[in-house]
């Protein structure tokens, strides 16, 4: 059983039915005590810092959601999903879950770069993780953002991205995996990348 | 490296497709997830839905298209056409669109754009321009699908949503637009002059080069193409080796 953490509104059903299309099993979780439950949990991304985290401390998730990490279930965020994971970010005043050290900054605009990063860019594989199984490196993922995770310890850097800097577009710390692209919205590759995580 | 974005529009209809290209073999053409699904397979990089029907029915049937596209492909789509409120949005988003596209309300009341970037987050909020040629190398907003003039600068009207929190422009030359001549690259290479966020060009691609042109010197992020694949047959896949051939980032599949 996979937990989806719905944190307000925006698209989340993409995930859903990508998760489900491997047979898995889906509970949407909006309130604490469901999280024990499942074998894994994903957070996805939509909206804001702020909103998100709010949403996490004001119902009590945000503690459950450490435990379970601490615990050793796997957990994969999704695009601000991912930036939740760190310990601040420039969106937004509220503390993250601080589960990996790094803070969340904007993208320069001194590179004449359109900001929000928005479309397909290649991703370079840096780390040695079985959630890249059978997937090329730099292969395209679809990417929504305007900001990045600045990780403290490059080991966990596993995948990178150039957008006029390059950046953490994937990240791995024991159980906990962290993705600024989509998957769910990557075609081919993005679908496997999935299926490698449900296998891990 | 960030590649340029191949996006079709296809206008649906009470749920159907009703302007797409035209397929000889298959029998329920007008279905809108079998065009979703040959697109995407063609290499799309992302999908745009256009919804032209106006009947009371149409917030259901919408609903139901979002959700068949959605459990189907895996790209990203946006759903454009009559979106009035928030809620019209959330409905949309909740049931698997990526993005939406707002064009007469965003003018009409333009708050709704800083509130819907507030809630859902930039990325998914899309203000389609349609901009009318004048005089002095201006251009003036138009809406109510090109009908109505606004008295608006086309400048000014994008940094303005730029401000209050969109995430990119649909930018639609109405001189152009069917005409099958090329896009406007001066309008386009004003607007990107003035704005960070990403523009997406649309109207009047007729030819191969005329999408290398607009990307290549107008700084277009992504072309919007209905017609050129609708009746000129030419491909995605055509389309992206012409531009791969001139050194345009673009993913081939």
């Amino acid at each position: 059983m996979v937990g989806i953490i719905h944190y307000g509104a925006g698209n989340i059903f993409s995930v859903l039915t990508t998760v489900e299309r491997y047979g898995e099993k889906v509970t949407i979780i909006s309130k604490p005590g469901l999280l024990k439950k499942v074998d894994r949990i994903i957070l996805p991304g939509v909206g804001s810092f702020d909103p998100g985290m709010k949403f996490l401390i004001d119902t009590g998730l945000y503690e459950e959601i450490k435990d379970e990490i601490k615990k050793g279930k796997m957990f994969l965020g999704i695009c601000l999903g991912m930036q939740m994971l760190f310990e601040s970010s420039e969106e937004g005043k509220q503390k993250g879950l601080e589960c990996i050290e790094g803070k969340v900054q904007r993208f320069p605009n001194q590179h004449g770069l359109p900001v929000p990063h928005m479309g397909w860019n290649s991703v370079n594989i840096t780390g040695n993780s079985e959630i890249f199984n059978n997937i090329p490196d730099g292969s395209f993922f679809y990417f929504a953002h305007s900001f990045y995770p600045v990780v403290k310890n490059k080991k966990m850097v596993i995948g990178q991205t150039e957008y006029g800097i390059k950046f953490a577009s994937c990240v791995q710390k024991d159980n906990i995996i962290g993705v600024q692209f989509h998957p769910e919205k990557s075609g081919k590759y993005g679908l496997l990348f999935i299926q490698n995580y449900l296998k891990l | 490296m960030l590649t340029k974005r191949i996006i079709p529009c296809l206008d649906v209809k009470d749920g159907k497709v009703v302007k797409g290209i035209h397929f000889e073999n298959l029998r329920e053409a007008g279905e809108v997830v079998t065009y979703a699904k040959y697109y995407s397979d063609e290499g799309a990089d992302e999908l745009v839905f256009l919804d032209i029907s106006a009947t009371l029915e149409k917030r259901k049937t919408v609903k139901h298209l979002v959700k068949s596209v959605a459990s189907n492909i895996s790209i990203p789509f946006t759903v454009g056409g009559g979106i009035k409120n928030i809620s019209d949005i959330q409905i949309l988003l909740e049931n698997g669109a990526d993005k939406v596209s707002i064009n007469t309300q965003a003018v009409k009341k333009p708050r709704l754009i800083h509130d819907c970037a507030k809630r859902f987050g930039s990325q998914c909020i899309v203000v389609a321009i349609d901009a009318k040629k004048k005089e002095n190398n201006k251009w003036e907003v138009y809406i109510e699908s090109g009908k109505s003039p606004t008295g608006m600068d086309v400048l000014e009207w994008a940094k303005k949503v730029e401000d209050l929190g969109a995430g990119e422009i649909l930018l639609t030359s109405i001189d152009a637009d069917g005409t099958l001549a090329g896009y406007d690259i001066d309008l386009m290479k004003k607007v990107t002059e003035r704005v960070k966020i990403p523009v997406i060009a649309s109207g009047g691609a007729g030819s191969l080069q005329h999408i290398y042109d607009v990307l290549a010197y107008g700084n277009a992020s992504a072309v919007l193409c209905a017609t050129i694949l609708h009746f000129k047959q030419i491909t995605i896949r055509q389309i992206k080796q012409f531009l791969f051939d001139k050194k345009i980032p673009v993913r081939i599949i």
